[in-house]
């Protein structure tokens, strides 16, 4: 008698496994297949693998729009970004972290506040401050903005990574003369690569994906990015669905490679937040 | 001693500021300079005649406003309901699930987060894209199986469109709540579990008295996640229904209303930057007093179950 509940119990978790794992693959299953196939064979065939593997949407896609350019843009914005904030909120973490005075904790909170603080609801500000610094409509416009938003994330990753470093290291190498510049560099930096990698690949995927500063802020096709490509090309390429399919597909593919790849990463960094916010 | 003591306070400084001024300045600044904003009126990108709270009489007073402002209201409320339920409630038992142990969990809890890389835009696009009704997979798969009189105009129908793009958004983010669920039950103590399992415990008993109290902490940080997220969407709006909120503004949602109001040429849908700048204003207030009763609330809850 047990064992038949256990058997159904098991059937049913699995049978529920399943289904949801479909649910998953199949809008992505039909995305990239329907991107290979031609136009004619999208309303012939809607499910099927495509008949052969047809490159032309991709081959025309970089003939027709500047994408590959669009890609470098992207690239560039989220490298240099990243680098930055990374940098800078391992500075700041290690600070507070390490130096005691009388506000380390309102300084951390006020950091980490802002993680739930919603950044789009400044963008009429910011946008007049981009106007004022001359860099509205450039690159530099998205950079300055995504440092500020991957700060909070960063600070927060980064302050238990330091905190786990012996106090001890640092004090011997300021007996031995090392300066506190020198001290950041060389003992503790080596010690927290792990941390520094983590915070940077978790800001990386809503900084690789952000749409909303593009569209605000960027309005020479010379300086799209990625998603905001992708969101003038999808009204372009309107009737081509092969076309449209495959800009969908090359604004996807590279995250799904770097999350398969890294995704320990993320599931560790963003579980270990939620279980300690 | 004293000396290091001030040695260490410069470089305190240095260390510090680059990371603070940035963050202050392009994050939490903006959003008062908007508040400013809002106080005043003026047909350039600047306004500069100051009115007062005028703006907001206006906003609640003057119907060509009033009504945008209460239908996104509204629709946002719809939106986030759904979105709770589907991604809190669903979430919470699918997590129950995945925590179990059976072969390919490992890769299950890889796939689920999956959804949650993408960029919304592109899950909007892929969503409006699958339910087109002209070459739409979905309503060719509903006739494929007989259920052909299920179809329905998706996204052209102001009584399911809401609904469907609501669907879209929980179906991107549902594996953020089942991690995020998965790793609180995973923080359990074996002991615990197998003990109540020896007391004959059934699954449902398990789940009511040992997982859910665990993981209460975790249902009000992913619902408070879940509300400020969804007061400000606006990339789904943008993929699946246009910043109009199509159809009809059955779909508008207060993010899709202040990129209209703040940044659309007047024909477009803008009210100006001064009105915009009060939208923001609104929105961050109910953005505000929104998670602050989340926290209320589960912070008696919380306590509740600790007596």
């Amino acid at each position: 008698m047990i064992n038949i509940k256990r058997t159904a119990q098991r059937g049913g978790l699995y049978l529920t496994m399943i289904l949801y794992a479909l649910t998953i693959v199949i809008p992505l299953f039909v995305m990239i297949m329907t991107s290979f196939k031609t136009n004619a064979e999208i309303f012939r065939n809607p499910f099927g693998l495509p008949s052969s593997f047809n490159i032309d949407a991709y081959v025309n896609l970089f003939v027709i729009s500047n994408y590959e350019k669009y890609f470098l843009n992207s690239i560039g914005v989220t490298i240099l970004s990243l680098g930055i904030a990374v940098t800078l909120s391992a500075l700041a973490a290690y600070a507070i972290s390490k130096y005691k005075f009388k506000y380390n904790r309102a300084i951390y909170i006020y950091f980490v506040l802002g993680l739930v603080v919603p950044i789009k609801l400044g963008t009429i500000d910011i946008m007049i401050t981009m106007l004022r610094l001359t860099v509205y409509d450039t690159l530099w416009a998205l950079i300055i903005v995504y440092i500020a938003m991957a700060i909070p994330l960063s600070v927060f990753v980064l302050y238990d990574y330091i905190k786990m470093v012996p106090e001890e290291l640092s004090s011997a190498a300021r007996i031995d003369g090392c300066s506190e510049p020198g001290i950041f560099a060389r003992v503790i930096t080596p010690l927290i690569k792990p941390g520094l990698a983590a915070a940077g690949i978790i800001s990386f995927i809503p900084n690789w994906n952000e749409f909303w500063f593009p569209l605000v802020l960027i309005k020479s096709k010379d300086n799209y990015t990625i998603p905001l490509a992708t969101g003038q090309l999808f009204g372009q390429f309107d009737t081509k669905l092969n076309l449209v399919f495959a800009v969908l597909s090359l604004a996807t593919i590279p995250v799904i490679v770097i999350y398969l790849l890294l995704s320990n990463y993320f599931v560790k960094g963003l579980s270990a937040g939620a279980v300690k916010g | 001693m004293l000396e290091a003591r001030k040695k260490h306070a410069r470089f305190l400084f240095l260390f510090i500021f680059p990371a603070f001024i940035i963050y202050t300045v392009f994050m939490l600044l903006p959003i008062l300079n908007s508040m400013k904003y809002s106080l005043y009126t003026g047909d350039g990108l600047i306004p500069t005649e100051f009115v007062g709270l005028d703006n907001y009489v206006r906003l609640f007073t003057e119907e060509r406003y009033s009504v945008k402002f209460w239908n996104a209201f509204r629709n946002n409320i719809k939106f986030f309901v759904i979105v709770t339920l589907i991604q809190n409630v669903m979430g919470f038992f699918m997590a129950v699930m995945v925590s179990r142990s059976f072969k390919g969990n490992k890769f299950m809890r890889k796939l689920s987060f999956l959804p949650t890389t993408l960029s919304v835009l592109v899950v909007g696009y892929i969503f409006k894209l699958i339910l087109n009704p002209y070459y739409g997979v979905f309503d060719k798969f509903l006739e494929m199986i007989g259920l052909e009189s299920l179809i329905l105009p998706w996204l052209g129908d102001p009584r399911t469109a809401i609904y469907v793009v609501a669907i879209a958004v929980s179906w991107q983010f549902f594996g953020e709540s089942v991690l995020f669920y998965t790793s609180g039950i995973d923080g359990i103590p074996e002991s615990i579990m197998e003990a109540a399992r020896i007391d004959g415990a059934s699954i449902w008993q398990e789940i009511y008295h040992i997982i859910l109290p665990s993981v209460l902490p975790i249902v009000g940080i992913v619902t408070i996640l879940i509300f400020i997220g969804d007061f400000t969407q606006f990339d789904i709006i943008f993929a699946m229904t246009g910043t109009r909120g199509d159809p009809g503004y059955s779909t508008d949602l207060f993010g899709s209303l202040f990129y209209r109001t703040a940044f659309a040429s007047s024909e477009r849908g803008g009210w100006g930057t001064g009105m915009g700048a009060t939208v923001a204003t609104m929105m961050f207030l109910i953005v505000t007093v929104g998670v602050g009763i989340f926290l209320y609330f589960f912070s008696k809850k919380r306590e509740e179950l600790e007596k």
